[in-house]
Order: structure tokens, then C-alpha cells, then sequence
């Protein structure tokens, strides 16, 4: 590929990704290179294709530098719910780098990749991103497509970049958006230029705080962090306001419904059939489906698909999932009316910096609630970014959220491009000491 | 069957019928039967990771012309559901099927059931037909002691049509299915081939004491992929419910297989051991939109139904309702009989109706050809019916014209009837001296005649058709015999 890339060069082409080499959480699947998920149940899986993102990237000349380590099925906050190990933070090699898409952020922190590829259900890109000071963008639902990526919960999972700058992941979503008649979900609008904001002045730009983002539950030092950040965008001109979602503390419970029920259904094909882990000894079907299940899926896997599987049931499913639905749209309607008296919303990415290794592998609670503030966007099917904008206790970084409405990714890259331009929190890097 | 019992017998069906698409409903997969196992087989077919449907809509074409053929409603908006089970034949742990929101409900089949005098206009009321995907095959008897999976047919689009409990017998129970599989095939959404499985049934079976408002309890009898069987099966099951309540015993609700080796029902899964599929909306699939425009352009396209069909030949032709049904029993026969009755003239449609269903379904049957490759086409056949209505052969004389034909000597009547000179003698010179000639020639037969024995007229009339090999018209030889005779 690097070859390849080496002769488009030579020959004048000027494509901006030619030659650049990029990394995958393990979740995209590329031809004949192992997909695993960070599951032992599809620990020798390979796929025969390319998920459409990566189609898309080797297309534009990106250099494939490897796969990465992930929460497994996507399912955790700190990557450590990885068969293969969980994944360190650069910036403290005690402490999580963030889940699920833990590898792509630390490969990037650690500068071992200029960029990086995740996935974000609840979280996923930004939460990771905030933890080892990246910026990482979660596209509109729709925006990209999701063929060829390892479902969790189909109807929030959406692919995006995770880089240094805003204007590096521009660069990426111009390769990775639009249209793809293999994903139904894919939406079908004309392709744009991301980086067409980058440039705007931010004067008269709208921030809409939501007083619930900055109630109690974020810590100290990443309020103080994020009270910075926004004054240096009311120093670039920007307004701030005051907006309402009233309904966003429900999201967490909203989403640990359809999620997991989602998740149950998406992961009914692994069962030692037709390819992945099969149990070695078994008596009869029944206890091939459960030996494989119960050694091939981990702890946390395990007890979302027994929750997906419980909301789902016969006399439960109007109590959970028909709720969890109306919640969704109540969340939704909050976001368009917030909308109506902001341009962009801002708030804390995750309540905490990064917490060490082990701290909350016992209260599965406490580690969803490092999800409080992200969650909401992928039940709105909204964009969202998370850029470094300082850092908290222990020098750990801290990440401020910026949340569009929909199809406004251009727009809010440029917002945090324009930070970018006078702050250099996402050019700082970790002393690495293995 | 059963009349005259106190037991009043409830049906209701449920009709798989696989659709004649190019490709599978969420896969570029071809839908051929008989490949090699898992030769058409695809990433989404065998639910390999990251994968996603997508809805092909020559299906949805389908289910929007039966839903137009029964009068059905077609929602401007339904949805697919997940129906999750495990199964090794199911490769993604669910199936894609429609639940709550079906893409048709309601509408009506009407068909006659019964045949002669007892025959009655049963009509069928449509609960729902909803699309979904078929699943794969296990094969258990191929492998000693292994079971081997078969997924060329996962993903094959079926259109599942559900019935409301309006049958009332096995025999109606078979009547409305064949008339459901002539119209799935009269409007080309389902090759309705049984063997291979294109449409299979699932009868709901249960009894009531006649009179009593309140149904009894059902068992349902799986996958009858013969209307015989369906037959067999559904009077079996209901003798036995029968016999299982006279004797003290409940029903259980329950899935029971028929096994045509001994012609009996035996329970499959009960009631308590039933799946909760955990039905919820697939979110890998975006709500199905069908637009009124949509419909209009299908409409259009849409062949004359065949209860269109009957209604129009027992009022333009006078036909019974009887024959009306079994001459649009498939498009096949209706287009045969319209083509020929355009030819013969629509004064012979009585006749021609008597022809297609006499003496070439016979033909047909006997000879196990398909009405399309019949030797004597529309225009054939018309000729025969001319000369029949204009005198110039008997109908005996006619059928000899038809083998003739059929066997391919001469292409329509009027070259056989001129090469064997089997005109119709009717010219009223000829047929006195041929009269005459008898009466001379048999003068035995003419005193038992004159001596009061009638039987001995018609072998006069049998011998003047001897005479001219049967060309004679009949009907002039019996009136001039008779004047003749009489003097």
C-alpha cells in the first residue's frame, strides 16, 4: 500500500490522504485481515471485504498501518473489557485511556498514528478522545456509512476520525462521508467539503450551555477547564446562551435499554455455527450455543445482551423499549428546540479525567456514567466532537464537547478549528516512559 | 365431512408463498432452486459481521399486487421486525419479518366450493400479508449423526397471507387454497410450485359445539405442501379433536406436524414451550414507504383478476357459475378460451366451455402436457367449433377432427374434414334417397318397427349412420325416417 501510495505521489497526485498512514479500531473489518472485535468469539475471524470506510480511505491513498484494541463489541468506557488485554493511557500508563474505542486513542496520543478510526454508540469516539486529548468526531447518524463494521447497537453506531486537529479530521470525513446504497440507514444527500467552515470567524457565533451539563457531577478541575475554554470563544467572538434539555437525564437509562436490546439481537449470530469460536465439547445444539456463548463472549457482553434480551420480552417490551423509544424523541425535540436559540452546544466531554486502570470494574453503574454527556447525541442521532481544552487533575486532559445539529459538521469543525488556531492543547503530547 | 355432527369445524390458514424475484429480498443472491448447497450463499446471506440488508423492491411490487388482487388495504408506511430464535438454519439468530405493521390487511378471496349442485360461493376473509425472509435448510439426513446446513434459501422473499378462521371444512379449506394458488400465479408474484416448496400452508385447526360463539382451542397443522395432504391432514386432525373432547379430554394448544405415511397428525411443540421471538424494529432497516403513486402504476399493470374474469363470463356468456370458475381455474385456460371464443364467434362460448374442459383437458391430463404446448391452439380448436355450430360435422365426427389435429394431420378443421370428406351430409335429396336405400335394405327392422318396437328405430338410424360413415345428419335422417315410416 505504502508502495502504491509512493507511486501516486510520483506521478503528481496531490490527493491529501495519499501516503498517509492510518490505524482501525478492530471493528472495521478489512479483507482478509482478522476482525475481532476485541472478542475472543471472533479471536481468527477474517472478513472477505471492506467495510465502506475503509474502501473509501484506501481509495483516497491512506496507508493501512494496522488494527486496534477496543472495548469488546464496543461495549465499555475504558477498554478494558478486551479479550486481548485492556488498552493504557499514554499520558498515564495507570490510568484508562477511555472506551470503547480505546486503541485509536492512544495510538494517536502516543503519536504511533497521525489518525485513527472509531466508532461511536454512546461515547465511543469522544469520551477516548477527551481522555488522551484528541480530537475525535462522531458524524450525524446516516453521514457515513456503516457497512462492513461490526454491529453493536445498529441504530446509534456511526464511524468517525480520531486525530490531532479539527482540520485533520475534516480531512478524513471528506473521505469517509456519504452516501452508500449497502447501508438502508445511509443517507442519501450530496457529498460536501468539510473544510469549507474552517476558515469562518467565530464573531456572532451562538454557544448554547445547557444548564444540565453543568450541574452537579462534573468534577472541579474539568468545569475550571471547560469555564476556560468557553471564555476564550467569547474572546473570539462568540456568544454564550443558556438552553434547556430537559429530558437529557434520561438518556442514560434511555440508552441502556435500546442499546443492549439492539446488541442482543445484533450478537444472536455468533453462536458457533457457521464461522468464530465454537465451544470445543458440547452434548447436543443447546449446549453448543451455550458453552460457545458463555466462553466466547465476556462479562460485560454477557450481561448487556441478558439486559437486551430482558426489555425485549414478552410483557416487558412497552414497559423498556416502546419508553426508551418515546424518550428518544423527547431528547430529540429538546436538542431542536435548543437549536432554535444556538448555533452549537457546548459542555464537558466526560465528567472525570481519566480514572486508572480497575477503578470501576466492579460498579458497571459508576462506568456508565462516564458516558453521562455523550449519550444523548447518539440517541438525537446528532454530530459531536470532543477537542482538548486543557488539563485536570493528575495532567490528564480534559475535553470540551461541541454539539451541532444535524448535518453540521462542517460548521462545528470550524468552531473548534478556530480554537485551534489560538490554543495549542491539541499539539501538546505525553512524555512516554514505558 | 362431518355434516350432521354436533361439531362445527373452525379453519383458518396461513400461506407461504416464496415470490418471483430475481433476488433475495435483502441480498443481490440469486433465488434459483436446486443449486449446490450454499452456492448462493452471500456475506449477508450467511450473516457475517457488519453486513446489512437491503430491501429489494421487486418484492415489495409483489405483495402490492396481491394486495390490489384481494381488495386489501397496502399501508403508505409498514415496517420490518427482527422475530428472534436460534436455530443453525437461521444464520442471524433472527428473522426479518413484519409485525405489527404488516404491508397489506384485510381483503377477500372468493372462490365456489363443492362441485354439480351443491356448489356455494365460500368467501375468505385476509387478516394480513406481510414479506419476510425465508430461512435456511437443515439437511439431517445427508450426514450420519451431523446435521448439514443448506443456506442457499435464507433470504428468500416470502409473502405470508393469513387467513381469518371463515373455513368451515377441509373441503373449503382446500377450495380457498387453490384458489389463493391460482391467483398468486395469475398475477405472476409465485411460481406456486409445491414440490419445491414456493407455497406451502400451515392450517389452524379447531372444533366447537355447533352454535357456540366462542372457538375452540387450536392446533396448528405445519407446512402441508400438497392440497390432497391438506385434505387428509386437516379431516384427521379434526376427527381426532373430536374424538379427544367426546371422550373427557382439553385440547392444548400445540404445532403438530402430518405425516402422510400413516395419514396422522402428531404434536411437534406445545403450547408451553412456544418462543418469545422478542419481535422489536429492525434498525438496520428504514420504514417501508409506498406511495398512493405507487400503487397507481402497479394497478395499471395489473392482468383482469380471475373473480373479474367469472363475473364477466357468466354475465357476457351466459355461463354457469361453475363453469366460470374452472375456465379461469388458472390465466392459462381463461386466456385460451378468450382467444378462442374470439375466433369461434362469442355465440359458442357454451360449447367452447364443453371443448376445453371436456375433451382437451382430458387430452391433457392424459398426455401430461401443459395447456401452452397443446398440439391444438385457440384458432384450432375455434374451427372444430365452427363447423360443429354450422352443421358441417357432428360432434362425434368433431372429436375424430380434434384427434386428427392434435396428432398433426392438417391445421384446422375445415382441411381435415375436406381431405377424409367428413362434411355432414344435410342436403335433403341425398339424405331421401339414403333413407329410402335403408328402409329397402332392412325390411326386417322395418316390420319390428311398424310392429311397435321402438328400439328398433334408432338401429335404422344407426344403420343409415353406418352407411355414410357417420357423416349423415343426424337429426334429418330421425325426421325423414320417421315421416317415411309412418305412411
Amino acid at each position: 500500500m505504502a508502495r502504491a501510495a509512493d507511486q501516486r505521489l510520483a506521478k503528481g497526485d496531490s490527493g491529501i490522504l495519499v501516503g498517509i498512514p492510518l490505524a482501525y479500531k478492530d471493528i472495521f473489518c478489512i479483507r482478509n485481515w482478522r476482525t475481532t472485535c476485541g472478542s475472543r468469539m471472533l479471536e481468527n475471524f477474517v472478513a472477505p471485504y471492506d467495510a465502506h470506510v475503509v474502501e473509501q480511505l484506501d481509495t483516497a491513498g491512506a496507508v493501512t498501518l494496522g488494527k486496534l484494541n477496543m472495548d469488546e463489541f464496543a461495549m465499555g468506557s475504558s477498554n478494558e473489557n478486551s479479550y486481548f488485554g485492556p488498552v493504557k493511557n499514554p499520558w498515564d500508563t495507570t490510568r484508562v485511556p477511555g472506551g470503547s474505542s480505546g486503541g485509536s486513542a492512544a495510538v494517536v496520543a502516543a503519536r504511533l498514528a497521525p489518525a485513527a478510526l472509531g466508532t461511536d454508540t454512546g461515547g465511543s469516539i469522544r469520551q477516548p478522545a477527551a481522555f488522551c486529548g484528541l480530537t475525535g468526531l462522531k458524524p450525524t447518524y446516516g453521514a457515513v456509512s456503516r457497512y462492513g463494521i461490526v454491529a453493536y447497537a445498529s441504530s446509534l453506531d456511526q464511524a468517525g476520525p480520531m486525530a490531532k486537529s479539527a482540520e485533520d479530521c475534516a480531512l478524513i470525513l471528506n473521505s469517509i462521508a456519504g452516501f452508500d446504497q449497502r447501508d438502508s440507514t445511509s443517507v442519501d444527500r450530496p457529498r460536501e467539503d468539510y473544510t469549507i467552515d474552517l476558515a469562518k470567524p467565530l464573531k456572532g457565533l451562538r454557544i448554547g450551555l445547557p444548564c444540565e451539563f453543568f450541574a452537579e457531577g462534573m468534577d472541579a478541575d474539568v468545569r475550571s477547564a471547560i469555564e476556560l475554554a468557553l471564555a476564550e470563544y467569547r474572546k473570539l467572538g462568540a456568544v454564550t446562551v443558556d438552553v434547556d434539555l430537559p429530558n437529557s437525564a434520561l438518556s442514560l437509562a434511555a440508552y441502556y435499554v435500546i442499546a443492549p436490546a439492539e446488541a442482543s439481537s445484533n450478537l444472536s449470530r455468533f453462536d458457533g455455527v457457521r464461522y468464530g469460536f465454537r465451544a470445543p465439547d458440547y452434548s447436543d445444539l443447546n449446549d453448543m450455543y451455550s458453552k460457545t456463548r458463555a466462553q466466547g463472549f465476556g462479562a460485560e457482553v454477557k450481561r448487556r445482551i441478558l439486559m437486551g434480551t430482558y426489555v425485549l420480552s414478552h410483557g416487558y417490551y412497552d414497559a423498556y423499549y416502546l419508553k426508551a423509544q418515546k424518550i428518544r424523541r423527547l431528547i430529540a425535540n429538546d436538542f431542536r428546540a435548543a437549536f432554535e436559540h444556538c448555533d452549537v452546544i457546548m459542555g464537558p466531554t466526560a465528567p472525570t479525567v481519566a480514572f486508572p486502570l480497575g477503578d470501576k470494574n466492579d460498579d458497571p453503574v459508576q462506568m456508565y456514567l462516564s458516558d453521562i454527556y455523550t449519550i444523548s447525541t447518539n440517541l438525537a442521532g446528532l454530530p459531536a466532537m470532543s477537542i482538548p481544552c486543557g488539563f485536570g487533575k493528575h495532567k490528564m486532559p480534559v475535553g470540551l464537547q461541541i454539539i451541532g445539529p444535524w448535518f453540521s459538521e462542517s460548521r462545528m469543525l470550524g468552531v473548534a478549528h478556530q480554537y485551534q488556531q489560538t490554543t495549542d492543547w491539541h499539539t501538546r503530547m505525553p512524555e512516554i516512559s514505558v | 365431512m362431518n355434516s350432521g355432527s354436533k361439531w362445527e369445524v373452525v379453519i383458518g390458514l396461513e400461506t407461504h408463498a416464496q415470490l418471483q424475484t430475481k433476488s433475495k429480498i435483502f441480498s443481490g443472491s440469486s433465488i434459483e432452486f436446486g443449486a449446490a448447497p450454499n452456492a448462493q450463499a452471500s456475506a449477508v446471506d450467511i450473516a457475517l459481521p457488519g453486513v446489512l440488508p437491503v430491501l429489494n423492491r421487486e418484492a415489495v411490487v409483489c405483495a402490492i399486487k396481491f394486495g390490489l388482487a384481494v381488495g386489501a388495504n397496502i399501508a403508505p408506511r409498514s415496517v420490518f421486525a427482527r422475530k428472534n430464535y436460534f436455530y443453525p438454519d437461521l444464520p442471524k439468530g433472527y428473522q426479518i419479518s413484519q409485525f405489527e405493521i404488516p404491508v397489506v390487511s384485510g381483503g377477500s378471496l372468493s372462490t365456489p366450493v363443492g362441485a354439480g349442485d351443491t356448489v356455494s360461493q365460500l368467501t375468505v376473509h385476509l387478516t394480513r400479508a406481510h414479506l419476510e425472509e425465508d430461512a435456511g435448510k437443515s439437511l439431517h439426513e445427508d450426514f450420519h449423526g451431523k446435521t448439514g446446513i443448506d443456506l442457499n434459501r435464507a433470504g428468500t422473499p416470502l409473502l405470508e397471507i393469513v387467513t381469518e378462521p371463515d373455513m368451515r371444512s377441509s373441503a373449503e379449506a382446500v377450495a380457498y387454497a387453490k384458489a389463493l394458488h391460482a391467483l398468486v400465479q395469475w398475477i405472476g408474484i409465485c411460481d406456486g410450485n409445491m414440490q419445491e416448496g414456493s407455497f406451502r400452508c400451515d392450517a389452524n385447526v379447531s372444533v366447537r359445539p355447533l352454535g357456540q360463539a366462542e372457538l375452540g382451542t387450536r392446533r396448528e397443522i405445519k407446512n402441508l405442501n400438497s392440497f390432497r395432504f391438506m385434505q387428509q391432514a386437516i379431516d384427521y386432525e379434526v376427527a381426532w379433536q373430536i374424538n379427544e373432547i367426546e371422550e373427557g379430554r382439553m385440547i392444548t394448544q400445540a404445532t403438530v406436524l402430518f405425516d402422510p405415511a400413516s395419514g396422522e397428525t402428531r404434536a411437534m411443540r406445545s403450547k408451553e414451550d412456544a418462543h418469545d421471538y422478542r419481535y422489536f424494529p429492525d434498525p438496520d432497516l428504514l420504514p417501508l414507504d409506498i406511495s398512493p403513486e405507487w400503487i397507481g402504476e402497479i394497478g395499471k399493470s395489473m392482468p383482469e383478476l380471475p373473480q373479474q374474469m367469472q363475473t364477466r363470463f357468466s354475465g357476457q356468456y351466459g355461463l354457469s357459475l361453475y363453469d366460470a370458475a374452472a375456465l379461469t381455474s388458472s390465466r392459462d385456460i381463461a386466456i385460451y378460451f378468450a382467444e378462442t371464443l374470439s375466433h369461434a364467434g362469442a355465440g359458442q362460448a357454451k360449447l367452447c366451455a364443453n371443448w376445453i374442459m371436456g375433451e382437451l383437458a382430458a387430452r391433457l391430463s392424459r398426455e401430461g402436457i401443459e395447456l401452452s404446448t397443446a398440439p391444438v391452439q385457440p384458432a384450432a380448436l375455434a374451427s372444430i367449433l365452427k363447423r360443429i355450430a354450422d352443421q358441417t360435422i357432428s360432434n362425434k365426427i368433431a372429436k375424430d377432427v380434434f384427434d386428427a389435429l392434435w396428432r398433426g394431420d392438417g391445421k384446422d378443421a375445415d382441411e381435415v374434414i375436406d381431405a377424409r370428406g367428413l362434411r355432414q351430409i344435410s342436403d335433403s335429396g341425398a339424405i331421401d334417397a339414403l333413407v329410402d336405400e335403408v328402409i329397402g335394405a332392412n325390411s326386417k327392422l322395418v316390420e319390428e318397427f311398424r310392429g311397435g318396437k321402438e328400439k328398433a328405430f334408432n338401429a335404422l338410424v344407426g344403420q343409415a349412420m353406418k352407411v355414410t360413415k357417420g357423416k349423415a345428419n343426424p337429426v334429418q335422417v330421425t325426421e325423414l325416417l320417421r315421416k317415411k315410416l309412418a305412411n
